[in-house]
């Protein structure tokens, strides 16, 4: 397995009290794979990104497993990390291509990361790679020379995912890697990236608010609620016929095009993510849910298998049968009550 | 549904240019001939990539930009571009934009940023009442316990409420929306929607949506035009246009939507196109995938669309798009160009 995530949990120390973030995920990853992760801001979503690399800020506390090829990430020193980040996995931050140095070129600005972390042997041949990395993208390789304001969003964008692909890592991180671009741009992008995924095999980690767009890219997509893994399934099946409330809710905030029943009749859903400080004991989404039962708001539920493909956290799921096996529910393997 | 006989707004032949001095054609033609009608109490979509001029043309009509040449019409009536003529035209169409945390002053209170356009226009009457008034139908309630709260005290879905309460507080007849839930959640994109088409329906507000999002058209918009480089390149009812596409543009944006499964989508290579070059011949031609798969040369108009240019879509009339193929074989393009027109629709 690529990579391996065990009950992380990571919470942001405030003025002394921790604000959970991420309250006990589970994920895997395989090479050639894709894996989409969805959710609104605040879900933990991006936080659970950093996290698999350690670039969360000092006052963040991390607990669990993070694996990369069996290696687990937490407890490597600074110096076998810097040597996994670039060459193992990189991520393409969100509005990323706004952190591009409107002073250098962006060849420079791609082959400072070869630079850095490339055998010496590699260095001189920084330039060449640059421009394959380019065309890979579908940049012309003489967009090299251009410095930042020269490019279109989209081309910025490309330019960043060649950045992450500099060091050639088994793993990629997409935090929302579209959004902002146009639809064709966006189209664009999404099929750069699942060439990628099927040409050079690399594990594809997907981060959207937008179903919609996992749906369609995804081997597998989780929906992150309050940080935790509510619902995870095949991508298009989490996107037709969702289990969870919340999952359903996402999935419905996009129209199919055609689809009578969502014609003047845009669908959101009424209220606002949890305050971190607030939740725990029952499940977190139980003030916001459509059918919430009275007991929702004691009980936590752990995720329950749905069918073979798919589990999900709400009591309407399944007769009660928690997910055990490692890498899908939770660590506990059991129904944790409040 | 009009009770007048002119539309709320309206662009005649409008173009809208930047760059160059003096007269004569700008360089940077950003609007290049646009006929566009907005009636009371309707909602209507203005689609198109970044670049196509579309919210170029939202700032004309609120008259933030003049036009070179054509003319923009209020009831009938030209713009007036003193500044007594454009605050009075401010007080009837207001505008929403696309991010709220920027639109927001974060140092002051929701009840300030309403009240400021009741300041700003000396509106009599009990300023307490009608910013109260404005937060509820905006749908903040009840309205008195945000009063003083600041947008950092917010969620990203009742910031933009508040910004749309600042607008309905001087009871305007038109609201222009910039991508209005763009930097929104998923699950606040819908509600927000939901807003904007009850308050057409109680309210009678008309609406014109400025987006790249063609699912928000179907969510809300009665009427859809879909802009390319300057120029609408197809206008009609939001379920005409949607289901069965006229110009291949429409057809391969709406074939590269994520939740469009099972059509071949038609990804276009490039980028959206520089207004300061606008190809001869049909502005679309170089990127178009009818003309490159050989159906306009079947259809025996390959020559023309590459050498004469498209007359402006007319301002009424129904469903038209400025494609040859489009009066030779109707929505047929729909299918040649990716998307099937019937499997749409029957979804």
């Amino acid at each position: 397995m690529l990579l391996d995530v065990r009950d992380l949990r990571v919470a942001y120390r405030d003025r002394g009290v921790p604000l959970p973030a991420v309250r006990g995920v589970d994920l895997s990853l395989g090479a050639g794979e894709t894996l989409g992760l969805a959710g609104e801001s605040g879900c933990g979503k991006s936080t659970l990104a950093s996290a698999i690399l350690r670039l969360l800020p000092g006052n963040a506390e991390v607990s669990g497993e993070i694996l990369l090829n069996g290696a687990d990430v937490l407890k490597m020193s600074w110096g076998q990390l810097r040597a996994v980040r670039w060459n193992e996995a990189s991520i393409v931050f969100q509005g990323a291509m706004h952190a591009l140095n409107p002073v250098r070129t962006i060849g420079h600005q791609i082959a400072e990361a070869i630079v850095l972390h490339a055998p010496k042997a590699a260095r001189a041949t920084a330039r060449r790679q640059v421009d394959e990395l380019l065309e890979q993208v579908g940049v012309p390789a003489w967009r090299a020379d251009s410095f930042p304001h020269e490019l279109s969003g989209g081309q910025k964008q490309r330019v960043m995912i060649a950045m992450a692909l500099a060091c050639s890592p088994q793993l990629i991180i997409a935090d929302e890697p579209t959004t902002a671009l146009d639809v064709m741009v966006q189209a664009q992008v999404l099929a750069l990236l699942n060439q990628l995924v099927r040409e050079r095999g690399v594990g594809l980690i997907l981060i959207s608010h937008d179903l919609s767009v996992l749906a369609s890219t995804c081997d597998r997509v989780a929906v992150m609620y309050a940080g935790r893994v509510v619902e995870q399934g095949p991508g298009h099946r989490l996107f037709a016929d969702a289990a969870h409330p919340y999952a359903q809710a996402l999935a419905a905030a996009f129209p199919v095009i055609g689809d009578m029943s969502s014609r003047r009749a845009p669908r959101g859903l009424p209220g606002d993510p949890p305050d971190p400080r607030e939740v725990g004991g029952g499940c977190a989404f139980a003030p916001r849910c459509p059918v919430a039962l009275p007991e929702c708001v004691q009980y936590d539920v752990r995720l329950r298998t749905v069918d073979a493909e798919r589990s999900a956290a709400c009591v309407h799921v399944g007769n009660g049968q928690t997910v055990t096996s490692a890498g899908d529910g939770g660590a506990e393997g059991r129904e944790a009550t409040a | 549904m009009t009770v007048s006989v002119h539309p709320v707004l309206e662009a005649r032949n409008l173009h809208v240019g930047f760059g160059g001095r003096g007269r004569g054609v700008p360089p940077v033609r950003a609007v290049d001939g646009v006929e566009l009608a907005i009636d009371k109490g309707q909602i209507l979509a203005l689609a198109g990539e970044s670049g196509s001029g579309k919210t170029t043309l939202a700032r004309t009509l609120l008259g933030l930009q003049r036009p070179y040449a054509g003319q923009v019409l209020h009831h009938g009536r030209p713009l007036d571009y003193s500044g007594k003529g454009l605050k009075a035209l401010r007080r009837r169409v207001q505008l929403v934009l696309q991010d709220p945390t920027g639109a927001l002053n974060p140092r002051r209170t929701v009840y300030e940023a309403v009240a400021e356009g009741l300041r700003i226009h000396r509106v009599p009457g009990d300023e307490r009442a009608l910013v109260a008034k404005a937060l509820s139908q905006a749908g903040l309630r009840p309205a008195e316990r945000f009063f003083h709260r600041y947008p950092h005290e917010l969620s990203g879905g009742q910031r933009q409420r508040v910004v749309i309460a600042g607008a309905l507080v001087l009871e305007p007849e038109l609201i222009i929306a910039d991508e209005p839930v763009a930097s929104l959640d998923a699950s606040v994109r819908g509600e927000i929607l939901a807003l904007l088409l009850s308050l057409r329906d109680e309210l009678g507000l008309s609406v014109l949506v400025v987006t790249h999002d063609l699912g928000l058209a179907w969510n809300i918009a009665d009427k859809l035009a879909v802009m390319y480089l300057g120029r609408i390149v197809e206008v009609g009812r939001t379920e005409q246009v949607l289901a069965a596409p006229r110009h291949p543009y429409t057809a391969a944006l709406l074939s590269v939507l994520p939740e469009a499964a099972g059509r071949e989508p038609v990804i276009l290579a490039g980028e959206s196109p520089d207004p300061s070059r606008i190809p001869s011949g049909c502005r679309f031609h170089p990127r178009c995938p009818a003309l490159a798969d050989g159906l306009a040369a079947r259809a025996g108009v390959a020559e023309r669309c590459v050498t004469e240019s498209l007359p402006v879509l007319p301002l009424h009339g129904q469903h038209a798009a400025a494609c040859l193929l489009s009066g030779h074989i109707g929505d047929g393009i729909a299918g040649a160009a990716g998307g099937s027109a019937t499997g749409l629709i029957s979804a």
